[in-house]
């Protein structure tokens, strides 16, 4: 008895899921009249089940919807080349299910497979999903070029800084190349940033290989922990605490973390994401330290706590703030 | 995305009704969704025949709903799981069998998933990361449909004629498609399906 009951019910909630679902993708996909909508508001007005398995959807739809706007941007020739592609592979696997798999498969890797360029504006912060799992996140001011395909995987960073999420894949080394050193990972997470003279990397998991251009033979295997900076003819290999590490990493939440910082190089850190540049006058001024977390665009908190914690002067001259005694 | 128009009740009884719903909706889309996977958990590790569970979510759902038009509770995690549990003992009662210790976890999974705040930046990357794997596992032709409606833009028709298949055949791929990616996204943990 009971047996027939529970599969009964089951079976109307499959259903007002379906139902669901319908109604929503015929809104979000197809031509949507008043009578369609009045319909839809009939059904949900029903039942609370209804309501309850719409809202689910909708939800589920709308986060598909701003992954799919999270994908790296692609040229616009590329995309038509990819839409010629599409089209001819309707054609060809219409019915053929194997290579439809395949097929889509292509088209969604298609886009990678050759060099991409990623770049973001001063204050701009991009995630950059490749073919192969890995991640790219640049942080403000940052180009990155990317080349991920089935016997490859390279990238490099010829300006600013990222944090690279590299999946594990033990016959494929990724290789990212700055400043004439090279980076080579088989599935790890590390931070690099790229300022004239000088490349830091750091790194969160993994192991990584770091081969310095400059002076051949020179070279650092680096473990969790551990901080490299190589500058013309040196490299030199740090531990960092794990707090520091992650205050180094707080841009990608879109804050700067200061611990015991000097005014000095926490205005150079701002003027990394804004237009509007912090000018510290006085060389005891710029000696004085911060320890704070602020969102990288908020220059104007970083001004109040100068004015009213530190007692300083701010003052604004064109696209210049200068904070001094 | 689109309102619904309260079209042809104007009272002010009816428009205080849809403003309680509108804020009951975005506290369950806000609040209760994203615990959908501790849920699935939940009734998966007390339930006996997982042939229910699509049925049990459902459930509990709408309760917490039901409840939450009377009033928004103040802890949605804790209200969730409660519910889950009083859920089950209902049926268990009322099927007279005694399957399971539907347990007190309750206590353990509410404590266990207060981790410290989330990490928005990561959360994105690993929601794509997500969203490559459900793709990947959606049945090809629905993928399909969801690809060129989702990443490539097109509508219903743009699709049907792009794939070569009838309109309907279109819609079943996309409603498919959309419970599917729904069901990934919401009801699982987040590291399943995630290269090691």
């Amino acid at each position: 008895m009971s047996e027939v009951r529970e599969s009964e019910v089951c079976a109307v909630t499959v259903n007002v899921e379906i139902r669901a679902a319908e109604l929503l993708q015929r809104r979000r996909f197809w031509n949507w009249s008043e009578a369609d909508q009045a319909e839809l508001d009939r059904w949900l007005d029903e039942a609370l089940a209804h309501r309850v398995a719409f809202l689910r959807l909708e939800a589920g739809l709308k986060r598909t919807e701003r992954l799919a706007a999270l994908r790296p941007p692609e040229p616009e020739r590329e995309a038509r080349a990819r839409r010629r592609f599409v089209a001819m592979l309707a054609k060809t696997v219409a019915g053929v299910g194997v290579l439809a798999v395949l097929g889509v498969s292509a088209v969604l890797y298609l886009p990678w497979t050759r060099t991409q360029t990623y770049t973001t504006p001063v204050g701009g912060h991009e995630i950059v999903a490749l073919a192969d799992g890995s991640h790219i996140e640049l942080n403000t001011d940052t180009i990155v070029h990317a080349d991920v395909g089935a016997d490859h995987r390279t990238a490099s960073l010829d300006r600013g800084e990222a944090f690279f999420d590299i999946s594990h894949d033990v016959g494929h080394p990724f290789t990212v190349a700055v400043a004439g050193h090279h980076i080579t990972v088989l599935g790890t997470k590390f931070r690099i940033r790229s300022e004239s003279g000088h490349v830091e990397v750091a790194l969160l998991e993994g192991r990584v290989w770091f081969d310095a251009g400059s002076s051949p033979g020179q070279a650092a295997l680096l473990v969790p922990g551990d901080v490299l900076v190589a500058r013309a003819n040196t490299i030199s290999v740090t531990k960092e605490p794990a707090q520091d590490l992650a205050g180094s990493l707080g841009w990608r939440r879109g804050m700067l973390m200061f611990h015991d910082t000097t005014l000095m190089d926490a205005a150079a850190e701002f003027n990394r994401y804004n237009s509007r540049k912090l000018v510290i006058a006085g060389a005891d001024t710029a000696r004085l330290t911060i320890g704070a977390s602020f969102p990288v665009n908020d220059v104007d908190a970083f001004t109040r706590v100068a004015r009213e914690i530190f007692g300083l002067h701010v003052e604004t001259r064109g696209d210049q703030i200068v904070i001094s005694r | 995305m689109s309102e619904h128009p309260e079209t042809g009740r104007g009272s002010a009884k009816s428009q205080e009704t849809a403003a309680g719903l509108a804020a009951v909706s975005a506290w369950f889309v806000r609040e209760v969704l994203p615990l959908e996977a501790l849920l699935m958990h939940f009734l998966h590790h007390n339930w006996h025949n997982s042939g229910d569970i699509a049925d049990l979510r459902q459930d509990v759902y709408v309760r917490v709903y039901e409840a939450a038009q009377k009033q928004i509770p103040d802890h949605a995690k804790r209200f969730v799981l409660t519910t889950a549990r009083n859920l089950l003992i209902d049926r268990v009662r009322r099927e007279q069998v005694v399957p399971i210790d539907v347990v007190s976890d309750v206590d353990a999974l509410g404590v266990a998933m207060d981790a410290p705040g989330p990490d928005h930046a990561l959360m994105a990357r690993e929601e794509l990361r997500r969203l490559q794997t459900a793709l990947d596992r959606l049945p090809p032709r629905s993928r399909e449909a969801m690809i060129l409606g989702h990443i490539e833009g097109l509508s219903g028709q743009q699709i049907a004629s792009r794939m070569g298949v009838a309109e309907p055949t279109v819609s079943e791929h996309l409603a498919n498609g959309i419970r599917a990616l729904t069901s990934m996204l919401y009801g699982e943990a987040a590291d399943r399906g995630r290269k090691s």
